[in-house]
């Protein structure tokens, strides 16, 4: 008997701007001891899924049923529910420190789960708490109980989570996005910890990502999810290796890992769909490039013979796999000048906090590095390497402690008052999060064209003529010149601060980890965006990020940071074939990239069932 | 920590000197001659003269300050111009009266606003919580002598046409001789603040306790299977503890210099009624002597407030 049979889900909420349909006529099997992925971008509703089924989303309204052990989850009371919470289900969720209170230490947190649901004394609950953190790889457990969250590092506070849904060693653990916050060395750990940990302890995973190369890695079964529809189901293999159904082969096309460094990403073009008025027919037909008329009516369920389902009105067509070249732009690096050039750079912050005296912390440790005209040189590193520190004293936002910066020919510790707004205009960043970088209450014409007009190279309409030409130039719609940035989403956020940091037309680009907020359909156009304007414009650019497949595809050179120095420095194809440092080795094998996805010759087709409760 | 207590400490001490100087001279420089007050309208210019010099009015202006700052700095206010009384001792008897009212308010308006704050925030958009909201709205935009007010119409004044006195109008027993009267005395000053205050704190628990019961750890706590009892009072009230204490720091800091609305309406005689007369006669060793108490108190609780943030974030030691 399979331990969780959910069927036909539906999950409404009821909100301000009308119902949102979280999840339409989900149904799947979880199989004791196995670890079950539900993958999908964000609004995909594998979230709300997950905490619905769980009662902790009162609000929804659920139908269908969810038998967990037999029992089915949705019929039972809150207090029935509650019970089983902790006790039989354990969660774990993705970021550790928001997750864990920060007022009590983690010996409390994990004690209060055991007192909960069972009678046993204050020091008993205590002794199996340090015995499961030791398990978890806490190491001398029993002393650090009485730690509170923040005084543990990311990878290591997960532990303690995980520590903590385990406790009880119920036999389901939900996990959702539990590596998502955290390093790709520490991903990896901590991935192999919850595995190992549930093979031990016989648990079942079910585990929730965006991250398609981590399920590949690890799941058993899948299902990919797509504005609350459950596009396709089915064995990872079959899924990630001759998916079925064209979102799930887009997804997999879209990470930059799997294509060549000189091919541009396979987009998919446009973005999901709000969940408050859904298309009658197909969920994905607007963004599908196998779209047809009938793809306006509802989809049926196709079964295949090697156990996969796609809610598609087509078999498997072989895809057009064929890359866009980008050509060859590997910048002849011998005998240029370089453009930047860095030299026994070293920064240093005094941090000065309320109790404790003020301390030194040295962030950048010398380093040498050279930004050849016209390449784009990659950084790539954990959180607290120093990559971003570095980005910002090359851009002229803060001082360098020691060493020297010289752009084009000027140590930029010579430069001062009036000459720094002319470098300033030779320097631009594309920042991390455009939900942050972009100021809510100016529109984005006034966003865009705010650098001319800062340093007096265009006023009136030709200021106008201008901020629509780059508006055209990143793929926004021009007429849109006169909306606030909340009426965009994320990726055309993006394309905002792009276009805002292309107006000067900068002698370098500085991109500081441009997509590592978006989604992966979301995220390969913009990667693609960025190599057109570099081939176009012949871009010098510094491309910061902590995903090593996404530097490789869009970088000439890399630059691997580590504690604050460079350790490794080499073109981006001779890094990923033949690594020298132990330290990138470690980055390299721990970053999992999915399979490239193939169209199998024949498929053989079981069934086709009309989808229950579709109109 | 010791550097962290000597620091605040020597910073709070540079707040008081600071006031001190301000008050000085604004009073220095304010019009009407003291000596005039001490001596009568119709002294002569020679008696005049005879109390400048006794209150060493004539000498120079930094001179005077010094005197005074050391002077102070000995618990030595000086003296009232009107009653020739030490200004220290007047405070000091006052600051019983001050003192038991501002307490006693505290803990109705907590008892009050926090409950009320923490059933809208449990139900937000509810009829609960929309009673709450009109709580707030009346008790932020009534003001404190009108509500004193009523509630003496109410409770005193009806009454006793009635022929029985439920309350006594005004008026304060000492709480070492007769606790139960104490409390019967200042029962409609505790009720009449508290409401008022009530509603701030009723808003704040609201605002505070909804958004940390969106936090992930609140989440978290629900998974683990614990009570929705314990979510909100273990988890969701123990983070919002700390803007709580920030809140009260401030108000009671401000509140012990001097309850003067309160005091007038319900005939209490404490440091805000003393400072009310005080300034009516021109009294300036005395208006000096209350700044300077509530400057005290700031400080004082300030630094309370600062120490009690250690004690409930961890991420604050």
């Amino acid at each position: 008997m399979p331990l969780i049979e959910a069927r036909n889900i539906s999950i409404r909420i009821p909100t301000e701007d009308g119902v949102v349909h979280a999840a339409r006529n989900l149904s799947f099997t979880v199989e004791a001891g196995s670890l079950f992925g539900i993958a999908g971008e964000s609004g995909s509703g594998k979230s709300v899924l997950i905490q619905a089924i769980m009662g902790l989303l009162p609000q929804a309204e659920i139908e269908g049923e969810c038998l967990f052990q037999g029992q089915d989850l949705l019929a039972m009371s809150q207090d029935e529910l509650r019970a089983l919470r902790g006790r039989q289900i354990g969660m774990v969720f993705q970021d550790p420190l928001s997750s864990l209170h920060p007022y009590y230490s983690i010996g409390r947190q994990i004690t209060e789960v055991i007192h909960t649901h069972e009678d046993v004394s204050k020091a008993e609950a205590r002794r199996r708490a340090a015995e499961m953190l030791e398990k978890v790889g806490i190491v001398n457990a029993a002393a650090r109980l009485d730690d509170f969250p923040h005084q543990f590092s990311g990878g290591m506070r997960q532990r303690v989570m995980i520590a903590m849904a385990l406790i009880l060693e119920p036999p389901l653990i939900f996990a959702d996005e539990p590596t998502t916050a955290l390093d790709v060395t520490v991903q990896a750990q901590i991935m192999e910890l919850l595995k190992r940990m549930c093979d031990e302890l016989g648990v079942t995973i079910v585990m929730i990502t965006h991250d398609l190369g981590l399920l590949s890695s690890v799941a058993d079964r899948v299902m990919i999810l797509y504005a609350g529809h459950r596009l396709e189901l089915g064995p990872a293999g079959a899924v990630f290796g001759t998916p079925a159904h064209p979102y799930t082969q887009g997804l997999l096309l879209s990470s930059p890992g799997i294509s060549g460094p000189d091919e541009a990403l396979m987009s998919i073009p446009g973005r999901p769909p709000s969940l408050l008025a859904t298309p009658r027919g197909c969920i994905f037909a607007p963004r599908c490039p196998q779209a047809q008329d009938i793809c306006r009516t509802p989809p049926p369920v196709r079964e295949y013979a090697d156990g996969s389902a796609a809610l598609c009105h087509f078999e498997p067509v072989p895809h057009d796999m064929e890359a866009l070249s980008h050509g060859d732009r590997m910048a002849d690096a011998t005998g240029a000048a370089p453009l930047v050039s860095i030299r026994g750079l070293t920064k240093t912050y005094r941090i000065a906090s309320g109790f404790a005296r003020t301390r030194e912390l040295q962030v950048i440790k010398g380093i040498d590095l050279d930004v050849i005209r016209g390449e784009t040189l990659g950084l790539v590193g954990e959180s607290g390497c120093g990559k971003s520190t570095l980005a910002r004293i090359v851009a002229g936002l803060e001082p360098a402690t020691g060493g020297e910066v010289n752009f084009d020919g000027t140590r930029l510790s010579d430069v001062s008052g009036q000459d720094w707004r002319e470098l300033r205009k030779r320097v631009q960043i594309v920042f991390q999060d455009p939900y942050g970088s972009l100021n809510p209450r100016r529109r984005v014409g006034a966003i865009i064209g705010a650098p001319l007009k800062i340093h007096g190279l265009a006023q009136g309409a030709a200021l106008k003529d201008e901020v629509r030409r780059l508006m055209g130039l990143v793929g926004l719609n021009p007429e849109h010149y006169n909306r606030f940035p909340n009426e965009f989403s994320g990726g055309q956020r993006q394309r905002i601060g792009i276009a805002r940091a292309l107006a000067l037309k900068p002698d370098l680009m500085i991109f500081d980890e441009p997509v590592s907020a978006l989604d992966v359909s979301i995220q390969a156009q913009i990667l693609n965006l960025i190599r057109e304007l570099q081939d176009e414009l012949n871009l010098t650019s510094l491309f910061i990020s902590h995903d090593l497949t996404v530097v490789r595809h869009m970088c000439d050179r890399i630059a691997v940071m580590n504690g604050g120095q460079i350790i490794e420095l080499e073109e981006a194809g001779k890094i990923f074939a033949a690594p020298r440092e132990e330290y990138t080795r470690t980055l390299l094998a721990a970053s999992h990239v999915p399979p490239r996805p193939a169209t199998p010759e024949h498929r053989e087709l079981i069934a086709t069932l009309p989808q229950q409760g579709a109109v | 920590m010791i550097s962290f207590l000597i620091k605040r400490l020597t910073f709070g001490l540079f707040v008081l000197l600071s006031l001190s100087l301000f008050v000085f001279f604004l009073f220095f420089v304010a019009p009407g001659d003291p000596a005039r007050v001490v001596a009568g309208d119709k002294a002569p210019e020679a008696q005049l003269q005879q109390v400048r010099e006794n209150l060493g009015l004539d000498r120079p202006m930094p001179e005077q300050y010094l005197r005074f700052v050391t002077r102070a700095a000995q618990g030595d206010l000086g003296f009232s111009y009107r009653n020739r009384q030490p200004v220290t001792d007047l405070i000091v008897r006052r600051i019983p009266v001050t003192v038991s009212l501002v307490f006693g308010g505290v803990l109705f308006w907590l008892a009050l606003g926090v409950p009320i704050g923490i059933i809208s925030a449990r139900n937000p958009g509810t009829w609960k919580d929309r009673l709450g909201q009109v709580f707030i709205l009346l008790g932020l935009s009534f003001p404190t002598f009108v509500l004193g007010m009523l509630a003496l119409y109410t409770l005193y004044f009806l009454p006793r046409t009635a022929g029985f006195t439920l309350f006594p109008p005004g008026g304060y027993a000492p709480f070492l001789e007769n606790p139960a009267k104490w409390a019967w005395h200042l029962a409609l000053p505790w009720t009449t603040l508290a409401l008022v205050v009530a509603a701030i704190y009723a808003r704040l628990t609201r605002g505070q306790l909804l958004q940390v019961l969106g936090e992930d750890y609140i989440r978290t706590a629900r998974a683990k299977g614990l009570t929705e009892r314990r979510v909100v009072y273990r988890h969701g009230m123990r983070a919002t503890l700390t803007p709580l204490v920030t809140q009260l720091g401030a108000d009671i800091a401000v509140l012990l210099g001097g309850v003067i609305v309160i005091e007038q309406v319900f005939g209490l005689q404490g440091v805000g009624a003393l400072a009310v007369q005080a300034v009516q006669n021109q009294d300036r060793p005395i208006i000096i002597g209350v700044v300077m108490l509530g400057g005290l108190f700031i400080v004082t609780t300030n630094l309370i407030v600062d120490l009690l943030y250690a004690a409930l974030d961890p991420r604050v030691r």
